[in-house]
């Protein structure tokens, strides 16, 4: 790359990295922790789109990817006193294996039989943990709060000389994460396996005659996706203090494939749009209009309206505007 | 054996009203390669519909069923042509969001105007039973499988035997050639969400007399349709059919005979029927293998 | 006042696929009763020329069809009485033989049809026989036929064939160049075939155009463009 084009993206992330940075000092505590779960959904849109905007495979059950992560790290630190940031590359691999696992039988399904297999994954998740009541404490759940081993969750952490309350702590932690995640992402994806990855996307076939390996680079998908799910579910489970059955229901899965169509599939920019997307639309439908049913049809609305405007969403718009600043 | 046979036609009761859900689902995928998620919703829109003319307009049954027969039709097309249409170049994925939206938002409005209280529905059936070779029978049962069979003739004969009908099958399998042949395929395409639009509406229809109507009515018959039209075959017609009775009744009798299972792991069963099937033979009982041309 | 014997004329028509300029400015003209053939290499811009005619691919230009300008896409177009045989045959391989005849005359008012498959069938003896069978197990010469059968259902005034020769065995090849002329001679077709194989385009057509890049190389009378040696080394390959 020349050093003109790969000079923007770097000076453009520092810029976001300096405004992370310095942003929760001119905003409320509350504010902090909503955008701490905008960086959790980043996370996991980062993932997700690993898998359908690079491999062309969908999922409509990252989800329980993220219920894997979260009932992983909320096992870990109330039954086994593990402190609470350890539980997240445990919880991280842990998920990514499973995902990879998972991508094995996942190789017969195409398009919309894999949808249609990972929604009925992701449907039954709840049923599933309440089944196994003696591991995940079934349907009253886990609490964390409280628990000595999450962090600043009853008194202020001290980090780099500062100290932090639970939501500044939290949002430094999950935008942390986030950065990190999504520079690895960025890394994975520009080198050999992110071309093998779109060549399986635009022609099974034609990427199998070139010798790209189908059964590698598509379970690597799900394994690399199903990582980045579980570490985002980690934080979710910190983040809520408390996991039970329906904190990762199907609307979460659905929700992540929103986010991923609005950003737009196969960037990476488009996704931190993706991600304020779907979690800041619940509460601004609710604005509009607290009428029962009317936030349902606002976000509906918005999401159809979208597809219309934006069919590449927000990635397509950041194109179009720098298109058309070129000229 | 006459408890065994009782629990066959309810299985085949609740089978029908998969069926009907499913060959809606088949029917739009065929046409327009599309999972609509908002096939639900759409349903329960119509049965409320059904519901407030009955209940507070005063009209009788029958006809309340037909116009809201006509009206989801139209419903139906109307979507189609409006927000499905304009989508349908882009990426599957594109039109698999817009019925996410139109998902919720035919939720909201359903909520909206009715709210969420749930209601009875008046049944059409008398609810007695009646005695077919020592089996007591509910009416109800038999009415609603009638009526499912009734329709899936009905639409059978328009496909195999009239113009319009073998047009809609053109359109679905060869839209490019249908085109060169003067057949209007975008239309063609419209008739196919209607026509599911009333296979929807009379599933929700029969569906409500026992389940009650809320906004919720078709949320988990969804999944049941789902799996019916992946075990039968998400492209065959008659597989819908056939997944659906076939899903009613094996779990009807699995909820009985088999204690483990219960009433409330039938949702479970029929996600373990989806899962199962997609691993063994993805194309279902009745549905082609992919062939890929290089 | 355009020439009434002239059925289709196209005058400058431009086409494109995306950034791809398919056609530069294509003028020809179909005289009503005659063969007309449209030859060249791949790539010619053969197949998008037909394309740009029945309104499967979008074009700038003039075309005007038994004397009024042509318009739209190809729903209208063959409600206007232009068949339409793609490249492929377009054979409704999952529906019956007798339904794709059917389909071939959805556009006109006809509910009895029976007549028409009769009169179609003089033509192709073997389709009663397999009037049930699907039309995806018939061998390739047949569904090439069963292309031509279905677009005679519409009574069409102008017949588009592209590429009939395309993967098959030369005898039957020459048989449905045969089944071309005769339909052209006995009951007045007019056909524009568009055909990778000039030798038999130009035995068959009264006129040719041949192709290159999107633009019209050469044309006349495929007598003269027969005899013309350096034309068929240069442009024909033979």
């Amino acid at each position: 790359m020349s050093r003109a084009r790969w000079l923007a993206p770097v000076v453009a992330f520092v810029a976001l990295a300096f405004l992370v940075a310095v942003l929760p000092s001119f905003i409320s505590a509350f504010r902090a922790q909503q955008l701490a779960y905008v960086a959790i959904y980043l996370i996991a849109l980062i993932g997700l789109n690993v898998l359908t905007g690079y491999t062309g495979q969908i999922s409509l059950g990252h989800g329980a990817f993220m219920a894997i992560g979260g009932y992983t790290t909320a096992i870990l630190i109330a039954d086994h006193g593990v402190k609470d940031i350890w539980t997240i590359p445990i919880a991280g691999i842990l998920t990514g294996v499973v995902g990879f696992l998972f991508g094995i039988p996942a190789l017969r399904l195409s398009g919309l039989y894999l949808a249609l297999a990972t929604f009925a994954i992701a449907v039954s998740m709840p049923a599933v943990i309440k089944r196994f009541e003696g591991f995940t404490g079934g349907g009253s759940g886990i609490n964390l709060f409280g628990l000595p081993d999450l962090t600043a969750s009853l008194t202020p952490v001290t980090v780099l000389g500062r100290e932090l309350t639970f939501n500044d702590w939290l949002y430094y932690l999950c935008w942390t994460i986030a950065l990190v995640g999504y520079v690895v992402a960025w890394l994975l994806l520009r080198g050999r396996t992110g071309r093998a990855f779109r060549a399986v996307r635009d022609s099974e076939t034609a990427a199998q005659s070139s010798g790209v390996s189908l059964p590698k680079y598509k379970t690597l998908a799900f394994g690399v996706s199903a990582a980045y799910a579980g570490v985002a579910g980690s934080l979710f489970a910190i983040a809520t203090t408390f996991v039970n059955p329906d904190t990762f229901p199907i609307a979460l899965s659905i929700l992540l494939l929103v986010g991923v169509v609005v950003g737009g599939l196969g960037s990476l920019v488009g996704l931190i749009a993706g991600a304020v997307f779907i979690q800041f639309l619940p509460i601004w439908s609710q604005e509009v209009s607290k009428s029962p049913g009317a936030p349902a049809i606002v976000s509906g609305v918005v999401l159809i309206a979208l597809m219309f405007v934006l069919p590449m969403g927000f990635a397509g718009l950041l194109a179009r505007v720098r298109t058309l600043t070129k000229r | 054996m006459a408890d065994f046979m009782q629990q066959v036609v309810v299985g085949l009761s609740s089978g029908s009203i998969y069926a009907s859900l499913a060959l809606a689902l088949v029917l739009i995928h065929r046409a327009t390669g599309v999972i609509n998620f908002a096939q639900g919703e759409m349903a329960t829109l119509s049965t409320y519909i059904a519901w407030t003319l009955t209940t507070n307009h005063g009209w009788s049954y029958w006809p309340a069923f037909a116009f809201t027969l006509i009206a989801s039709f139209v419903g139906g097309v109307a979507i189609h042509q409006g927000v499905i249409r304009p989508n349908e170049k882009g990426s599957v994925l594109r039109v698999v969001i817009v019925t996410i939206g139109l998902l919720l938002a035919i939720n909201g409005l359903v909520t909206l105007i009715w709210s969420g209280e749930v209601r009875a529905v008046p049944s059409p059936f008398p609810t007695r039973t009646i005695e077919i070779g020592g089996v007591a029978i509910s009416i109800q049962d038999i009415g609603t499988i009638g009526v499912v069979l009734a329709t899936v003739v009905v639409l059978w004969l328009m496909f195999q035997y009239t113009k319009v009908g073998l047009a809609m099958r053109a359109a679905a399998v060869n839209p490019a050639e249908a085109r060169l042949v003067g057949v209007r395929v975008t239309w063609m395409l419209s008739l196919g969400w209607g026509l599911a639009a009333v296979l929807g509406a009379i599933s929700g229809m029969l569906a409500a007399p026992s389940v009650f109507l809320d906004p919720n009515l078709m949320a988990a018959l969804l999944i049941y349709a789902f799996a019916a039209a992946v075990l039968g075959g998400i492209d065959s017609p008659i597989g819908a059919v056939v997944g659906g009775l076939v899903l009613g009744v094996g779990l009807n009798l699995l909820g009985t005979y088999v204690d483990f299972v219960g009433a409330d792991l039938r949702l479970p069963g029929a996600l373990l029927v989806i899962l199962v099937v997609l691993l063994v033979k993805p194309s279902g009982i009745f549905g082609k293998t992919e062939v890929k041309r290089v | 006042m355009s020439n009434p014997s002239v059925l289709l004329r196209l005058d400058g028509v431009e086409a494109r696929y995306g950034p791809v300029q398919a056609l530069r400015g294509i003028s020809l003209e179909v005289p009503e009763g005659s063969v007309v053939a449209v030859l060249g290499a791949n790539g010619a811009g053969k197949t998008t020329t037909l394309r740009a005619v029945s309104g499967t691919v979008r074009r700038s230009g003039s075309i005007e069809f038994a004397g009024k300008p042509l318009h739209g896409g190809p729903e209208a177009v063959a409600r206007a009485g232009i068949a339409h045989v793609p490249e492929g045959r377009g054979t409704f391989t999952e529906l019956t033989v007798v339904e794709n005849l059917r389909l071939g005359a959805y556009t006109r008012r006809e509910r009895n049809l029976d007549s028409d498959i009769d009169r179609v069938s003089k033509w192709f003896p073997w389709i009663p026989d397999r009037a049930q069978q699907p039309a995806g197990t018939l061998s390739g010469g047949e569904q090439q036929m069963l292309a031509v059968a279905r677009a005679l259902m519409a009574r069409p005034r102008l017949l588009m064939l592209d590429e009939p020769s395309l993967g098959l065995a030369p005898m039957i090849v020459r048989e449905i160049f045969r089944i071309v002329r005769e339909l052209n001679e006995r009951e007045g077709l007019t056909v524009l075939v568009v055909e990778q194989d000039a030798r038999i385009a130009l035995q068959t057509a009264s006129t040719a155009y041949v192709l290159e890049v999107g633009r019209v190389a050469v044309s006349g009378p495929s007598d003269e463009l027969k005899e013309n040696e350096s034309v068929r080394r240069s442009y024909l390959g033979y």
